[in-house]
């Protein structure tokens, strides 16, 4: 399988997606952003970092470079595409996933594991994963806190497009396992086709046992399925 | 002569320039954490008076345009497209 990181001045967690996207034998290219053209890719990955060091808001400026309106072109016709931490922001930036992510409700950047719950796995991202497992991630940011209207929070129930949740170790899913205050705990979703994920957690972290765990490791190997 | 003309084309610029004030304030119903803070320590250090604290965001923009209203129309695109998130903030663009 072909992929693409898409590397912004700010991003840094670029080669880590690499390294994880190699170690499951994608054949990797990275895109730096002034780019105009995609290499043939089927999965696209937008990587966590600070892309121009947030300014205006986190995401707002990476959204309009040359690269994504090719990204958002593969992405409308069917191209997978996943966008991890600030990845995540610039997905929202740039419409292609709804909602929006606000700073973190305690103001405070968080740097630690936090489990997560699988809800849906009949996406092309969590099939390895099963419905209502626990696994541990890690996240890192300050504007993590997703918040969308009574309506689409609806909307993606009902059409499952939930992919993850923040929870305690035993799947409990509340406030004192929310960690940035996001509406319903959600720490992940789909667009309506299901082939754009955006994610706050960096499951890129978690592909090996010897210095953190395989938590992440799935999701590269449901991408390859 | 020559002098002339380029005080002339100094002066039109400069009659072409507009400026305009965006004032961006969160929606009522979202919440404001970083407001909040800061309204809670000016209470604490005496405010007692103080009921209410939102925080925005401003932007002042110099465009090139002889209409007032063309340039309005200008720089509605210009929030719509970049500067506002819809979602949660609301904008007032004002002459100045």
């Amino acid at each position: 399988m072909n992929s693409s990181v898409i590397v912004f001045p700010g991003s840094n967690c670029d080669r880590d997606i690499a390294n994880a996207l190699e170690r499951f034998q994608f054949k990797n290219k990275m895109v730096w952003h002034k780019e105009t053209t995609l290499p043939k890719s089927d999965i696209i990955v937008i990587p966590g970092g600070f892309s121009y060091g947030d300014y205006l808001r986190s995401g707002a400026i990476a959204a309009k470079s040359n690269i994504l309106n090719e990204v958002i072109k593969a992405a409308n016709s069917g191209c997978l595409v996943l966008g991890i931490c600030n990845g995540f922001q610039i997905l929202i930036e740039t419409g292609l996933l709804k909602g929006t992510l606000l700073r973190n409700k305690k103001l405070k950047f968080l740097s630690k594991d936090t489990h997560v719950k699988i809800i849906n796995n009949n996406n092309k991202f969590c099939k390895n994963y099963q419905t209502n497992s626990v696994i541990k991630l890690n996240i890192a940011h300050n504007e993590g806190n997703y918040f969308t209207s009574a309506s689409h929070l609806e909307e993606l129930k009902s059409k499952d497009l939930i992919a993850f949740k923040y929870c305690d170790d035993k799947g409990n899913l509340n406030d004192e396992s929310n960690p940035n205050g996001s509406i319903d705990n959600i720490a992940g979703i789909l667009n309506e086709k299901k082939n754009i994920l955006g994610m706050m957690p960096h499951p890129e972290r978690m592909v090996d046992k010897l210095i953190s765990s395989d938590d992440g490791a799935n999701l590269f190997l449901s991408i390859l399925n | 002569m020559k002098l002339i003309l380029v005080k002339l084309h100094q002066l039109n610029s400069r009659k072409n320039k507009l400026k305009f004030s965006v004032t961006v304030t969160l929606k009522k119903d979202v919440l404001d954490p970083q407001g909040k803070v800061v309204q809670q320590t000016l209470q604490n250090m005496g405010m007692k008076t103080l009921k209410g604290l939102r925080q925005g965001k401003y932007f002042e923009i110099d465009i090139e345009e002889k209409e007032e209203i063309t340039a309005k129309k200008k720089i509605e695109e210009m929030c719509k497209k970049l500067l506002i998130n819809l979602i949660i903030e609301d904008y007032k663009i004002n002459k100045i």
